[in-house]
Formats: structure tokens, C-alpha cells, sequence
């Protein structure tokens, strides 16, 4: 039983569709990159997951539950965090306050989680009485990050993580990913860098036009000749 | 030395006393403003109800022969302040929510808080009359007449404004502890930051949206019944405040509790000493003056009061286009 287990996904705005038969499986513990064009439907099939979009045909299943049209404020307590592409930090609360705000729905004491973020983020621990929004591009990407850790989530929704940042940023973004994954934490990404991610994912799936073109092993997937000539540049 | 007790009573203490009320009401508009997105036309019209929720219950225990040592209408204002927060979370879900949840934009809020606020109007009416009521139903205000060393004036403070005064204060604690320290109040702040992050987060958007209503209702509360107890209590009494209090908001800067105080503030000090008689503090320098003293030197005259605010607001928006403290662009 895969951990996520989007099937035959059909979504869209109103009444245009965007998504027309989406499939995407991971299980747990894997990094998944979701590649493709502009417009491809790469962000869509994240939203689609919590009820941005108007799901017409197919299903979504999450460990065992089926978690189709779930609305975006029921995602939490499903144990599935979400880091948005951009605003993705509460920009006048400080960094703590961030971080406390990502674990509101627990009602333990997650304290340690909150060390366990500071440890995998050092920048963070020295700046975290500072707003979120005063912070560099990179470390407010961590806070993000740090947010969607602090429900210790079964699965992370990435949209285009390193979108933004310099080169320099964007290995650290894909070292933290790693990392994340590393505590046991399902991964599901977009990426416009398709090369790098793909050189860091269990599976790859590759979208154009609102459907699978591709779908196999991340290595595989850079090694195809097709995907290469056609997605990623040659 | 009386003419700085006159300077006292007639600048400082007024200012004081407006700049509070401003300051209560801008506090909810802002909160409102930060978390529901909408100016909320009608809140001058809630600090109304709430300060007629306030004499009723007054009236009622002054029925029944109840006597305290403060005034009974500052007592039941706490009920009053809860009875009001439920009506306002009422409105919101008879009128604001529905809008809400069919997506509407929030000029068709601002729309609707303006019917809401012409409904509140009507209703008042209808039950209360147009008269102008006093708030203490009981016994009269009392005055303090505080003698000043080598003044014959005194300075002069009535029981409902020292109440005032000490309320704002406990009140802005109050308030900067919920908002800094408590979960909800973070998750308020959190909301006015970024409303789609907050509800992916898991934050109970709901919770709230009653959390604002609740603060913003039992303040506007507050205020109208301290109003009235300063003057008396009129269907239009709110009313015509708002505007000086949407100014407040505005100066502050959009959705930032702690501006609009220091708006409020802003806008009470330069209302007051902008109508301020100043041929009065300016008369034991007369000899000296190279022009002479009219009798009335104000720089604005009464019935123009209300062009204070606003003369105000276009100001410090043209230096400081997001307000004092950096709020939201409308």
C-alpha cells in the first residue's frame, strides 16, 4: 500500500481542467520530483491534493484513507505539511513564533521538535526572535521548511523549493531535502530544476498537458534520451 | 498658572479622553481590517449598541435599588462588552460569513457593514427614540476638582474619564499579552499575515474570526459607553466618531494594533488642540506679542473639527504612505 496514491486525477479551475489523468504513487520514505513544462500541471497536482481545485474525476488515498477534496485547513491533522512556493512564512511574527504557529494543532509539548529544527537549521536558532520576513530569501525558505517539520509530518509537500535562489542556495535547499527525507519523511516535489532534483528522487514523474508523459525511477528518467531531449535540455 | 490649569483641562485631558475612545474603536477596525480584510463601516454603530447594552442593564439593577461605589453603568459594562462581543459574532454570521464563504470581494463587505450599519441605526431608533440619554442612571457624575498651587482654577477630572483612562491602559495590556503571548493571539496575528499559510498550518481560521469579533465588539463596547458617560448617549453618537476613527486606523497604518492606539492618540491630541482656544494660554504674554489677542484664537473652529483627522491622515500618508507603524496597502 503506497504511502500517496493519486489515480487517475482529473482537476481544474471551475470549469477549465487542468489536470486531465494524473498518476502519481510514492511510498514511504521516498522523495518524488514532479518535472515538466510551464503549465504542466506540476503545482495543480500538489494543490489538487488539498481541495484548492475542483476535482472531477479520480481519487487521492494518503496511508490508507482516501483524502480526496479534503480542504486545505484538514491537511495538518492528516500529518501532510505544505510549503507554498512563495509567502510561505507569517512575515511579521518572529521565527520562533513561526515555528510555534507550524505546531498549533499539537497539543504536546513539542519542544523538541522545535531543537530538532534548530539543529538541522543553525541560522535559525541565532535569528529566531527576529520576523520572519526581515530574513534573506534562503533562510526564510528554512522557516518554511522549519514550519512544515514541526507537526512531524508523514508527508511534505515542496512547491519549487529552490525557486529564487542563487545556485549556491539552491544545493543547500536539495542537501536539507535529503536530510528531511532522512528522518523517514515522505517527500513529494516540484521543481523546475528538473536535473538536480531528478538526481535526488526515488521516483520522477514527468507531466505535460495535465498528464503522465513519464513515470519511473529518477535515475531512469535522466538517463532516457526521450525526457532528456525533450524536458530537460539535452 | 490658571491659564495652564485651563490648558490642562480643556487640552490635555480632552485629548486624553477622545484620544482613548479613538484609540478603542481604532483597535477593532484595524483587528478586523487585519484578519476579515473589510472596513468595518458599521463599528461605530456597535460602540452605539453596545453603550445602550450598557444603560438597559444599568437601568435594570438602578430598578432594583442596587448601589455601588463606582457608577453603575462602568460595572455592567463588562457584561455589556460580553453581551456585545455575541452580537457581534452574531452579525458576522448573519451578514459578513455567507459573503465570505460565497467568495465575495471585499468591497461587497464593505457594502454590506454600511446596510448593517443603517440596520443597527434603524433598530436603535426604533427602540430608544432619538433622545439623548445619561448614563448614570443612579446618581450624578461625580467631579474632581483638584486644587493647583498658586492657581485659583482647579484642575478638572470626572470619575468616568480617570475610569477611562485606567481602562484603556489595563486594556492595551491586556491586549499586547494576548497578541504576543497567547496561541490564539498569535494565530490572530499569524491570519493577518498570511491567511493561506495560516489554514494550511492547520490554524482554525473560524477560532479566529470569533477571536476578532470578540475583541473588537467588547472594545467598541467599551468605548461607546465611555463616551456616553463623557457626554450622553445619543443613537448618532458612535456614528459620528467614525470617520475620525477610520482616520486613526489609516494614520497607524492598516491592520497594526499598537498604530492604531498611537492614531487614535494622534488624532484625539491634534482634534482637541486644533479647536483649542490659545488666546487663553497665550493672554499672560500679551504685552509682549507684536499683534493682538482676539478673543477666540483657535486654529480651527468648532464645527470644523472634523476636518482635523483627515488633514491629518493626508499628511502623514503623503511622508509615510503605509501609516506610522508599516501597515497594509489597501
Amino acid at each position: 500500500m503506497s504511502l500517496l496514491d493519486i489515480r487517475n486525477l482529473h482537476a481544474g479551475y471551475g470549469a477549465m481542467s487542468i489536470l486531465k489523468g494524473v498518476n502519481l504513487s510514492l511510498e514511504a520514505g521516498e522523495i518524488g520530483v514532479i518535472v515538466g513544462p510551464n503549465g504542466a500541471g506540476k503545482s495543480t497536482t500538489l494543490k489538487a491534493i488539498f481541495g484548492m481545485l475542483n476535482i472531477t474525476e479520480g481519487s487521492i488515498h494518503f496511508d490508507g484513507e482516501d483524502i480526496t477534496g479534503i480542504g486545505s485547513e484538514q491537511l495538518a491533522s492528516h500529518r501532510i505539511s505544505f510549503v507554498p512556493q512563495e509567502n510561505n512564512v507569517f512575515p511579521t511574527l518572529s521565527v520562533h513564533e513561526n515555528l510555534e504557529m507550524g505546531a498549533y494543532i499539537r497539543r504536546d509539548d513539542f519542544s523538541r521538535v522545535m531543537d530538532h529544527v534548530y539543529d538541522i537549521f543553525p541560522p535559525l536558532k541565532d535569528k529566531r526572535h527576529q520576523p520572519a520576513g526581515e530574513l534573506s530569501g534562503g533562510q526564510r525558505q528554512m522557516v518554511a521548511f522549519g514550519r512544515a517539520l514541526m507537526i512531524e509530518p508523514k508527508l511534505i509537500l515542496l512547491d519549487e523549493p529552490t525557486a529564487g535562489l542563487s545556485p549556491m542556495f539552491m544545493s543547500q535547499i536539495f542537501d536539507r531535502v535529503i536530510a528531511i527525507n532522512q528522518t523517514g519523511v515522505t517527500v513529494a516535489m516540484v521543481e523546475q530544476n528538473a536535473k538536480q532534483a531528478l538526481a535526488i528522487a526515488h521516483k520522477g514523474f514527468v507531466l505535460a498537458g495535465g498528464q503522465n508523459s513519464y513515470t519511473d525511477t529518477g535515475q531512469n528518467l535522466l538517463n532516457n534520451p526521450d525526457v532528456a531531449k525533450s524536458f530537460l535540455g539535452g | 498658572m490658571n491659564d495652564l490649569v485651563f490648558f490642562l483641562n480643556k487640552g490635555i485631558t480632552s485629548g486624553l479622553i477622545i484620544g482613548s475612545i479613538y484609540a478603542l474603536g481604532a483597535i477593532g477596525l484595524t483587528l478586523i481590517f487585519g484578519i476579515l480584510r473589510f472596513a468595518h463601516f458599521a463599528h461605530g454603530d456597535l460602540m452605539t449598541l453596545g453603550a445602550f447594552v450598557t444603560l438597559i442593564l444599568a437601568a435594570a439593577l438602578a430598578a432594583l435599588g442596587v448601589t455601588l461605589p463606582l457608577p453603575l453603568a462602568f460595572v455592567v459594562m463588562f457584561p455589556a462588552m460580553a453581551i456585545t462581543a455575541v452580537l457581534a459574532i452574531g452579525l458576522d454570521k448573519m451578514f459578513y460569513k455567507p459573503l465570505r464563504q460565497a467568495g465575495a470581494r471585499p468591497v461587497v463587505l464593505v457594502m454590506a457593514s454600511v446596510g448593517v450599519t443603517l440596520m443597527l441605526q434603524g433598530v436603535i431608533r426604533l427602540f430608544a427614540g432619538v433622545r439623548s440619554r445619561d448614563m448614570f442612571v443612579e446618581a450624578p457624575k461625580e467631579i474632581y476638582r483638584i486644587p493647583i498651587p498658586g492657581a485659583t482654577r482647579k484642575l478638572v477630572v470626572t470619575e468616568p474619564q480617570i475610569l477611562l483612562m485606567l481602562f484603556t491602559i489595563v486594556a492595551v495590556i491586556a491586549l499586547h499579552f494576548f497578541l504576543t503571548r497567547a496561541r490564539l493571539g498569535k494565530a490572530m496575528r499569524a491570519v493577518s499575515d498570511n491567511p493561506d499559510l495560516a489554514r494550511i498550518t492547520g490554524i482554525n481560521t473560524e477560532h479566529v474570526v470569533w477571536a476578532t469579533w470578540i475583541i473588537g465588539g467588547s472594545l467598541a463596547c467599551a468605548a461607546g459607553t465611555m463616551l456616553s458617560m463623557d457626554v450622553t448617549l445619543k443613537p448618532d453618537l458612535s456614528f459620528n466618531i467614525l470617520l475620525p476613527i477610520f482616520a486613526a486606523t489609516i494614520v497607524g497604518g492598516i491592520g497594526q494594533p499598537y498604530g492604531a492606539i498611537a492614531g487614535g492618540f494622534l488624532v484625539g491630541f491634534c482634534e482637541t488642540l486644533a479647536v483649542f482656544n490659545w488666546s487663553i494660554v497665550l493672554r499672560p504674554f500679551k504685552d509682549e506679542l507684536w499683534f493682538d489677542l482676539p478673543s477666540n484664537m483657535s486654529l480651527v473652529p468648532t464645527e470644523y473639527k472634523l476636518m482635523v483627522p483627515f488633514l491629518i491622515l493626508i499628511i502623514v500618508l503623503i511622508y509615510r504612505p503605509t501609516g506610522i507603524f508599516k501597515g497594509r496597502v489597501l
